[in-house]
């Protein structure tokens, strides 16, 4: 196992740049995740660490040796690829032991190896069957043990689970993350979903416009988004994001939300917030995270630091698990995830409460996070 | 449906037309079959039509190993031979360099690369008239000129622009992911083609080799230009059989002879010959 060091990437298309300037460290056993919305590059950065494109600027260190040159099969590093790509005239014990073959290992350690694999993944009984026999979970785990098969550096995964049904798609997603804790390896991912990346990653990388948006832990991006783009991209529902003006209220720094009609809604910030004192007067973005709005409850977390505002309730969702609530911030929809089972109504003026160790804030022309 | 009458008379039209087809299709083979099991008086003095009064095998004898071919009392026999050991390393190079071809042209991203395919393309639409004088003069050059080795020569360069055409358009619809796969998993260049490309590709070989078969066993012009008596195709050999000045024309004989000539192909065709329809089905479509 390895450690992966992306140093100054770049890819351009002719005049078109697709990555700008990618700088990513990775330690050895470590799950990145690189997540991001269509055509943000992240397919175009995992082809260019298979080795499948070429960066046209930049260098790749695999366990700091320089692989920006060196062929895709020399890498060290294999692949599941989106589509599975089995090949199709070659049995499931076949597809395993291919790179195995093409390596010239010895045909009993292929044997033993391939073995080894079906079982690690359960797919034993499939190993005289060609992959057009198979279901999708099916093809999922032999393209997986395929990549397994020949104890590489760095795997790479790209949108593996996108082909499957949503209930095996989480099975599998459960079954990916065991194999990481079992086997400690160093795992590159892609996907457009940003709940795979929240539970796979130890670190994701949020991309967008062939930028780094933001690099952390699970953690940190749902926390503390970078910029406006992170805060709307992690979590379901999206964050609020809604425009305050910094003021100061008989001394207390606070943050007014105008609602359009005359009416204000102030938030009186903690000491926490005491970086903010250099936007005063100005505007700033608020966000604030569906689970950060709750009914004013006794048995709330950290009590001093709730504080309360009225909003409309305009829609209520429940899911089951929980309670969607879409209401009237002041002229924004604003989402509020409570508990289930709450007698609410829509329409009358309702008292909530905003926990204030959840709200972020951003600078209103940069959309940089605030701290 | 409701069977109204005018339906009904489409109908029958339709069928009428179709079994007046297949007779006109079939007659042909049934002339050359009946006359060919019949002594040469039957066949002057009565009709083509009708059935052997006297059933001979002796006419397929004859055109097989005893008829004059131009100065020799051979048969058709060493001249078969000839088309054999002509259309197999033909058919096989040409189908394996046209695969070739098709797996750079579709899975390496250089410039130039549909210009080229183009003009390769643009081989299929040349007559084979105006590459006699330039073929005979190359295959003087490199010392082929009179022999089978020749033929094959020509017969794969003609045949280039067919095969690659064909498995360009199968392997542009090839999923890219298969081969970036093989890359990754250390097969190179010759592997991807021989271990991913190559066993995937069964109804476009099949395509291919029937196609080149049937052009190259058929093919009459090359043949009479770039062979001499020793290195005759089949097809010449027939011409010569049935054009010869001398003696008495044997009819029977150039029947037996002209269905010796066509057996191969009608063996070819009709054991794939479900495969060529489909095939072409496929390729037209996907490519």
């Amino acid at each position: 196992m390895s450690s992966l060091d992306l140093v100054n990437i770049q890819k351009s298309f002719g005049p078109v740049q697709i990555l700008h300037d990618v700088s990513i460290a990775l330690k050895d056993g470590e799950f990145l995740v690189l997540v991001g919305p269509s055509g943000c590059g992240k397919s175009t950065l995992m082809n260019i660490i298979a080795g499948l494109e070429e960066p046209t600027g930049g260098q790749l260190l695999l366990d700091s040796k320089d692989i920006t040159q060196v062929a895709p099969a020399a890498r060290d590093i294999s692949m599941v690829f989106q589509s599975y790509a089995l090949y199709p005239n070659m049995t499931v014990a076949k597809n395993i032991e291919f790179p195995l073959e093409m390596r010239k290992v010895e045909k009993s350690a292929r044997a033993a190896r391939v073995q080894s694999v079906a079982k690690l993944l359960q797919i034993e009984h499939l190993l005289e069957r060609k992959p057009r026999q198979l279901s999708g979970g099916q093809r999922q785990r032999v393209a997986i043990g395929r990549a397994l098969a020949r104890e590489p550096k760095l795997y790479l995964f790209d949108e593996p689970l996108s082909n499957l049904d949503a209930q095996l798609r989480l099975d599998m997603r459960t079954e990916i993350k065991k194999l990481h804790q079992r086997l400690k390896s160093t795992i590159v991912y892609v996907t457009h979903d940003q709940i795979e990346a929240m539970t796979l990653a130890t670190r994701i990388a949020v991309m967008k416009g062939g930028v780094v948006q933001q690099l952390g832990t699970p953690h940190e991006v749902y926390n503390r988004p970078a910029n406006t783009f992170v805060a709307g991209f992690m979590g379901s529902p999206r964050m609020n994001l809604a425009k305050a003006q910094v003021v100061d209220v008989a001394g207390a720094l606070s943050l007014e939300f105008q609602t359009g009609n005359g009416k204000k809604i102030t938030l009186p910030l903690s000491e926490q917030f005491a970086f903010l004192k250099r936007y005063l007067g100005q505007e700033v973005i608020a966000g604030i995270r569906p689970e950060a709005i709750n009914l004013p409850t006794s048995n709330l977390e950290h009590k001093d630091l709730q504080r309360p505002f009225v909003a409309k309730i305009e829609v209520i969702e429940p899911t089951g698990a929980d309670t969607q609530v879409i209401l009237n911030f002041g002229g924004h929809e604003f989402t509020a995830t409570l508990a289930p089972d709450l007698a609410l109504s829509v329409g009358p003026e309702t008292s909530f409460t905003v926990d204030l160790t959840k709200l972020v804030c951003f600078d209103a022309k940069t959309e940089l996070l605030i701290a | 449906m409701d069977k109204t009458p005018l339906t009904l008379a489409a109908r029958v039209l339709l069928y009428l037309i179709l079994v007046i087809a297949a007779f006109a299709f079939i007659t042909p083979v049934y002339v050359m079959v009946v006359n060919s099991l019949k002594p040469l008086d039957e066949i002057r003095n009565g009709n083509l039509l009708a059935l052997p009064m006297a059933w001979t095998v002796e006419p397929w004898l004859q055109a097989w190993s005893k008829a004059q071919i131009g100065v020799q009392a051979t048969g058709l026999k060493p001249y078969f031979i000839n088309s054999f050991l002509l259309v197999i390393p033909a058919v096989v190079l040409s189908t394996l360099i046209g695969a070739l071809n098709g797996y750079i042209l579709t899975q390496f991203k250089f410039k130039f690369a549909d210009t080229l395919f183009a003009a390769m393309l643009f081989s299929v639409f040349i007559p084979f008239q105006i590459v006699l004088i330039p073929m005979a003069k190359t295959l003087g050059f490199l010392g082929l000129a009179g022999t089978v080795k020749g033929l094959i020569f020509v017969n794969v360069v003609y045949g280039i622009g067919f095969t690659t055409l064909f498995f360009r358009n199968y392997y542009a619809a090839f999923p890219n992911e298969l081969v970036r796969s093989a890359r990754m998993d250390g097969a190179g260049f010759f592997g991807v083609l021989h271990k991913i490309l190559l066993p995937n590709s069964a109804p476009i070989i099949v395509v291919t080799v029937i196609w080149q078969f049937t052009n190259i066993w058929n093919e009459f012009l090359f043949g009479a230009s770039f062979s001499d008596y020793t290195s005759f195709p089949m097809t010449v050999a027939l011409n010569n059989l049935v054009s010869s000045s001398t003696g008495v024309k044997e009819y029977n004989v150039h029947f037996a002879g002209a269905f010796i000539a066509a057996i191969p192909t009608l063996v070819v065709y009709l054991v794939s010959g479900k495969y060529f329809v489909r095939g072409l089905m496929a390729g037209s479509v996907k490519g």
